[in-house]
C-alpha cells in the first residue's frame, strides 16, 4: 500500500527519502519501522543537512579522549588522571511551545548525556535568546524559561555557573534555549555508549515510558514554529527528582565495575538509544517492548519505541552481573527492567510479546542521505554591507546619557535577577560565580581550576556569518583568557533557520567555516555539539546564531583574575590596540548602533592573528601575577567595559587619554581583540616589556581611583550611578 | 569527633558537608543512608540540604517517614547534636523535632545569594564560638525558607532564646529588606528547647574556605567541635 503524504509529513520524511528506504530494505517498511526511520533520519538524529559541514570543524587535540560524535559528549584530559566531559544542546522548539517544561527538560537531557559517560555533572551554563522584553509574550517566555531552568537545575544539585542572555526581535517567536553541561570523571572510569557482546543484557532504568514527546525528534526539530503550535503533546514533562536519583544510582552502579555501556534516552527515545548504541559496535539487538514499564495501558509498540519520556537510561551488563547491578538501582528505588539483549546480526528486532513488530538493519537506520546545497548569500546582506557607517551623524545625545542607556540595555545589564534564582554554589567548587567574564571552578584534590563560558553573537553573524562565527569563538576564548585560563576545547550549538533554503544554508556553511578558521588560529578543537535547524516563523529565519561553549584550564586556580578594578592608583591599560581608534567602522553590528540609531548594519571584522597574541599576553600576564583585573572589551565597547570594571570593584576610573574625533566610535565601537586590564604602577614596565616581546600593541587609558568614572572632555559620572543603571536594567525591562 | 551525614534520595549537600568535615576540619565522617538505622559511634548528625523526594508534596514531608528519622529522634533524645541545614531544617520541622514550618518564599522565587545573619544566642552548642550580635555572612539557596510559627510558639521561642539566627543587614539590623524570604521576624535558624537540635536555612558548609568567598560557616562547625571536646 503506497504511503500517504500525510504520513510522511507527520514524520518529516520526503517522498525520495521514503523511496530510498524501500530500495535499501527491499520492501515497504511497516508503520512502526517507518516511524523509526522518521526519527533516525531526522535532522536531530541524522544531521542530514549539517553532517558534511560539521566535518570541517577542527577536532584534533592531544588532550581529546574520544572522537567527536562517537560518544554522548566530548572528553578532554586535564591531567591528574581526570577528564572533563562537556556538551551543549538546544531545546528551542519545546521551550517555544511550553517554556517552563521545555527549558527544564533541556537541562535534564544535557545532564544525562554527561553522566551517561560516567562523569559527575559539575556545572551547567545556559545561552538564552528572546525577543525584546517590552512584548508580553517574550516576558512570559523569558520568565518561564528561567523558572524551568531554576526548578530543574536546583533540584538535581548541579550548580548553574554562567552563560549569556540576549534579546532581539529576531527571536521573538523563536527563543533560543541552549543548555550546556560539564562533568568530571576519572579517566579510567569513563563509560562508553557502545553496546556489544552477544547475549549481553539491555536494561532500561528510571522513569516509566509514557505517551509524551512522541515525534519530538522528527517533528519538533524538523518543523518550523507555526506548524507545531498544534503539537503541544510533543513537549516532554520533567521530573528532576528522578533525574537526581538516576545520577546517583548510575554513578554508584558504575562502582560495581560491571557496567559495559550506558546510553541515555533522549530525542527519539528507545529507538535512537538502542540503534545508536549498537551501531557504534556494529552489533544488533533484540528488544521485547512488552517488558518496558509504561505509565498507561494500551500504548502501541509505536508509542513505546518513539516516546520521549524523560529520566530514562539504558545500561548494558552481562547476564552474570545483572543482579549486582540491579541491586544498586533497587537501593535507590529505581525500576530496572531487562528489555532485550545484544546480538551480532546487525539488526534491531523489536518484539511485542511473541510477535515480531519491526526488524531493521542498523546500518540503514544510521545512514540517512546527506545533503549539501549550493548556498546563496541572503539578499539583505547587500544592503547591510553597503551601509555607510562613516556617514552616521555624531549623536546629539550626551555620551554620559548613552553610556547609562547601554549599561541598562538588557543584553549588557547585570544578570543577577536571573542567576540568583539558580543555585550556583552547590558542590562548593565555584570560585568565580556568574557575572565574571568566565566562571571558574576548582577541581578538588588538585590546585587546578577550570574556566567555563558560552558565547554567541547573532547580530554579527547576521551581518557576516563567517566573521561573526569567528568572533564568537574568539570571544569565548578571550573570556577564558581574562580569568587566566588556557582554552582547551569548545562545544557548539548551531541555531539556524530552514537549511533547505539556499540563503540559510549559506549562513550555516559560512558560520561553520568561520568557527573552523578561528579554532585553527587559536588551536582549539570542537569536541561536541548539536544543531538546531528550522528556527523560523512565517518564512523568516532567526539570525544565524552559533553558540560556543568553551572550556579552559588554570594550572593554579589561585591565580585567577577578575573583572573588578582593585586599588587606588592602579594603571588601566588597553591590550590589543596602540590607540583608541575612532574609526566609525568599529560601530558595525554594535549595541550602540542598535540602541542609539536603531540599525543593525555594517560589516564586523576580526584579525585572528592579533587575537591569538592578545589572549596569550593576557594569560601570561595573569600567570605572572601582573594583572589586578582583566575584562573583555565586547558588547557596548570600551566605555561599557571600563564602567563594568568600576562597578564590579566599587571604585572609580580617571581617564587620562583624550578621545577626539568620533567619540561615539571611540567609546562604544566594538573593535575585537581588546582587553581592559589594570596593573600596579610598578608592574606597568614589566607588562609593557612583555607586550613588546609578544608583539601586542597596548595603550594607557588612565588610572583606578575615587568614586567617579571620568573620561576627559566626554564624561564624568559617579560609579554609583553607573552601578544603578547596570544593576537595574533587566528588572526595569521586566516591569 | 565523628559526624554522620544523612542521605535521603534527593539530598545534594551531603558531599559538601562531608568535604568540610573531613578535608577542612580534619574530622571523621560517614554517610548514613536514609533506610539505615545505625547511627552508632556518631557525635553529631547533619541533615544536609537538597530536595528530598523532590519536595513535590511539601518540603521534608516524605523524608520524615524514612527509617533513619526514628534514629535521629532517639539520637536527639539521648542528647546527641543534630544540625539540619536547608532541606534538613525543613525535615526536622516536619518530623516535629523543631517547631514551626518553612513555607514558600514570599516572592515565590528561588534564591541563591549571600545573606547576613545576626547571632541571637551565642550560648548554644552550635554558636559558642560566636559573639552576641555578631554578623555572619553565609549563603542561602532555597525556594521555601519562609519560617512560620503560631504566635504562642513564636513567643516561647523568643522567651527561651531558641531563635539562634536572624537575617540582618551588614550593620546587624533585622530590616525587612534584609529578609530574603519573608520569614517571620527574620528568623533564619532556631534550636529546640533542650538546645541540641539546630535548624537553619543558610548553608554554613558553603563558606568554610576563603576561596569560596568567606569562612563564617566555620564558627558553627568549630562551636560543635568545642562542645564535643568538652
Amino acid at each position: 500500500m503506497p504511503v500517504s503524504k500525510e504520513t510522511l509529513d507527520e514524520i518529516a520524511l520526503s517522498r525520495a527519502e521514503y523511496e530510498a528506504i524501500v530500495e535499501r530494505l527491499g520492501r515497504e517498511p511497516n508503520s512502526l519501522e517507518l516511524g523509526m526511520f522518521g526519527s533516525m533520519w531526522s535532522e536531530h538524529c541524522g544531521y542530514k543537512h549539517s553532517k558534511l559541514l560539521l566535518k570541517r570543524l577542527p577536532s584534533k587535540s592531544p588532550r581529546m579522549l574520544v572522537t567527536p560524535g562517537a560518544e554522548n559528549a566530548g572528553v578532554v584530559d586535564i591531567g591528574d588522571g581526570l577528564a572533563i566531559v562537556m556538551k551543549i544542546e538546544s531545546h528551542n522548539h519545546p521551550s517555544a511551545v511550553e517554556p517552563f517544561q521545555g527549558a527544564a527538560t533541556g537541562v535534564g537531557g544535557i545532564v544525562r548525556d554527561i553522566f551517561a559517560m560516567g562523569a559527575r555533572p559539575i556545572a551547567l551554563l545556559n545561552s538564552l535568546r528572546f525577543g525584546p522584553l517590552d512584548e508580553a509574550q517574550n516576558r512570559n517566555l523569558f520568565g518561564g524559561v528561567v523558572r524551568g531552568i531554576s526548578w530543574y537545575g536546583n533540584c538535581i544539585g548541579v550548580p548553574d555557573v554562567g552563560g549569556e542572555v540576549s534579546f532581539s526581535s529576531s527571536y521573538s517567536n523563536n527563543p533560543l534555549i541552549n543548555a550546556m553541561c560539564v562533568g568530571l570523571v576519572e579517566k579510567d572510569r569513563m563509560v562508553r555508549a557502545s553496546a556489544s557482546g552477544k547475549g549481553n543484557l539491555l536494561i532500561l532504568v528510571g522513569a516509566d515510558t509514557g505517551r509524551d514527546g512522541i515525534h519530538g525528534a522528527s517533528g519538533l526539530a524538523s518543523r518550523t514554529f507555526e506548524e507545531e503550535r498544534e503539537m503541544r503533546p510533543t513537549v516532554q514533562v520533567g521530573n528532576p527528582f528522578m533525574e537526581k536519583v538516576l545520577i546517583e544510582a548510575c554513578l554508584e552502579a558504575l562502582d560495581t565495575g560491571h557496567i559495559l555501556a550506558m546510553q541515555d534516552l533522549g530525542a527519539a527515545g528507545l529507538t535512537s538509544t538502542i540503534v545508536e548504541s549498537v551501531a557504534r559496535s556494529g552489533s544488533g539487538a533484540i528488544i521485547n517492548i512488552g517488558r518496558a514499564p509504561r505509565r498507561e495501558e494500551g500504548m502501541t509498540p509505536y508509542e513505546v519505541m518513539l516516546s520521549e519520556s524523560q529520566e530514562r537510561m539504558l545500561v548494558v551488563v552481562s547476564g552474570e552481573n545483572e543482579e549486582a547491578v540491579r541491586q544498586v538501582f533497587d537501593k535507590w528505588d529505581l525500576e530496572s527492567t531487562v528489555i532485550g539483549e545484544v546480538t551480532e546480526d546487525g539488526l534491531v528486532s523489536i518484539y511485542d510479546g511473541d510477535s515480531l513488530v519491526a526488524s531493521l538493519p542498523v546500518d540503514v537506520l544510521t545512514d540517512p542521505p546527506l545533503y549539501s546545497l549550493q548556498g546563496v548569500m541572503p539578499a539583505y546582506m547587500e544592503e547591510t554591507r553597503s551601509f555607510d557607517l562613516q556617514a552616521l551623524p555624531l549623536p546629539t545625545e550626551k555620551p554620559e546619557s548613552i553610556l547609562l542607556r547601554l549599561l541598562s540595555f538588557p543584553d549588557i545589564a547585570d544578570k543577577e535577577w536571573i542567576f540568583r534564582q539558580y543555585d550556583h554554589q552547590v558542590q562548593t567548587n565555584t570560585l568565580q560565580a556568574p557575572g565574571g567574564d568566565a566562571a571558574v571552578l576548582r577541581i578538588k584534590g588538585t590546585g587546578k581550576g577550570i574556566a567555563l563560558t558560552t558565547d554567541g553573537n547573532g547580530r554579527y553573524c547576521y551581518l557576516d556569518p563567517f566573521v561573526g562565527a569567528a568572533i564568537a569563538v574568539a570571544e569565548a576564548c578571550r573570556n577564558l583568557a581574562c580569568v587566566g585560563a588556557e582554552p582547551l576545547a569548545l562545544t557548539d550549538c548551531l541555531n539556524f533557520g530552514n537549511p533547505e533554503r539556499p540563503d540559510v544554508y549559506y549562513q550555516l556553511e559560512q558560520c561553520v567555516d568561520g568557527i573552523a578558521s578561528a579554532c585553527e588560529a587559536l588551536g582549539v578543537p570542537v569536541i561536541s555539539g548539536n544543531v538546531s535547524l528550522y528556527n523560523e516563523t512565517r518564512g523568516v529565519a532567526i539570525w544565524p546564531t552559533p553558540v560556543l561553549g568553551a572550556l579552559g584550564l588554570l594550572e593554579d586556580a589561585e591565580k585567577r583574575c577578575t573583572t573588578a578594578f582593585k586599588d587606588e592608583g592602579d594603571v588601566v591599560v588597553l591590550l590589543g590596540a596602540a590607540e583608541v581608534s575612532d574609526d566609525a567602522q568599529s560601530l558595525a553590528g554594535s549595541v550602540f548602533l542598535e540602541v542609539v540609531h536603531e540599525k543593525v548594519a555594517g560589516v564586523p571584522s576580526i584579525d585572528l592573528e592579533l587575537e591569538v597574541k592578545v589572549q596569550c599576553l593576557c594569560r601570561r600576564a595573569i600567570e605572572d601575577g601582573l594583572l589586578r583585573s582583566a575584562h573583555d572589551c565586547a558588547d557596548g565597547g570600551l566605555a561599557v567595559s571600563l564602567a563594568e570594571s568600576c562597578v564590579a570593584g566599587g571604585i572609580g576610573f580617571v581617564g587620562s587619554l583624550p578621545l577626539g574625533g568620533r567619540w561615539d566610535a571611540a567609546l562604544f565601537g566594538e573593535a575585537q581583540s581588546r582587553i581592559v586590564v589594570s596593573v600596579a604602577p610598578d608592574g606597568l614596565p614589566v607588562l609593557e616589556k612583555l607586550a613588546l616581546e609578544q608583539g601586542v600593541p597596548l595603550v594607557q587609558l588612565g588610572s583606578v581611583g575615587g568614586a567617579i568614572f571620568s573620561i576627559p572632555q566626554l564624561m564624568s559620572l559617579p560609579v554609583d550611578e553607573l552601578g544603578a543603571a547596570w544593576k537595574g536594567g533587566l528588572k526595569k525591562a521586566l516591569d | 569527633m565523628r559526624f554522620g551525614i544523612v542521605v535521603f534520595p534527593g539530598t545534594w549537600s551531603d558531599g559538601d558537608c562531608y568535604h568540610v568535615v573531613k578535608s577542612v576540619l580534619g574530622q571523621d565522617a560517614r554517610y548514613v543512608w536514609h533506610k539505615d538505622r545505625d547511627v552508632s559511634g556518631l557525635d553529631c548528625l547533619i541533615l544536609p540540604g537538597g530536595f528530598s523526594y523532590g519536595d513535590y508534596l511539601r518540603t521534608g514531608a516524605i523524608a520524615r517517614f524514612s527509617p533513619v528519622m526514628d534514629e535521629v529522634e532517639r539520637f536527639a533524645d539521648r542528647g546527641g547534636l543534630v544540625i539540619g541545614i536547608c532541606n534538613g531544617f525543613q525535615i526536622l520541622c516536619e518530623a516535629g523535632l523543631l517547631p514551626g514550618v518553612l513555607t514558600r518564599n514570599d516572592h515565590v522565587q528561588f534564591r541563591c545569594q549571600w545573606v547576613d545573619l545576626r547571632v541571637e544566642n551565642p550560648s548554644t552548642q552550635f554558636t559558642s564560638e560566636c559573639r552576641q550580635g555578631q554578623v555572619l555572612s553565609i549563603p542561602i539557596s532555597h525556594g521555601e525558607g519562609n519560617y512560620y510559627a503560631d504566635p504562642d510558639t513564636l513567643a516561647s521561642l523568643n522567651a527561651n532564646g531558641q531563635v539562634v539566627f536572624r537575617y540582618c543587614n551588614p550593620q546587624g539590623e533585622t530590616t525587612t529588606d534584609a529578609n530574603p524570604n519573608g520569614s517571620l521576624e527574620n528568623i533564619a535558624g532556631i534550636i529546640n528547647e533542650r538546645g541540641n537540635v539546630l535548624g537553619m536555612m543558610p548553608h554554613p558548609e558553603r563558606c568554610c574556605e576563603e576561596a569560596l568567598g568567606g569562612t563564617d560557616g566555620r564558627f558553627i562547625f568549630e562551636s560543635i567541635l568545642q562542645m564535643v571536646a568538652v
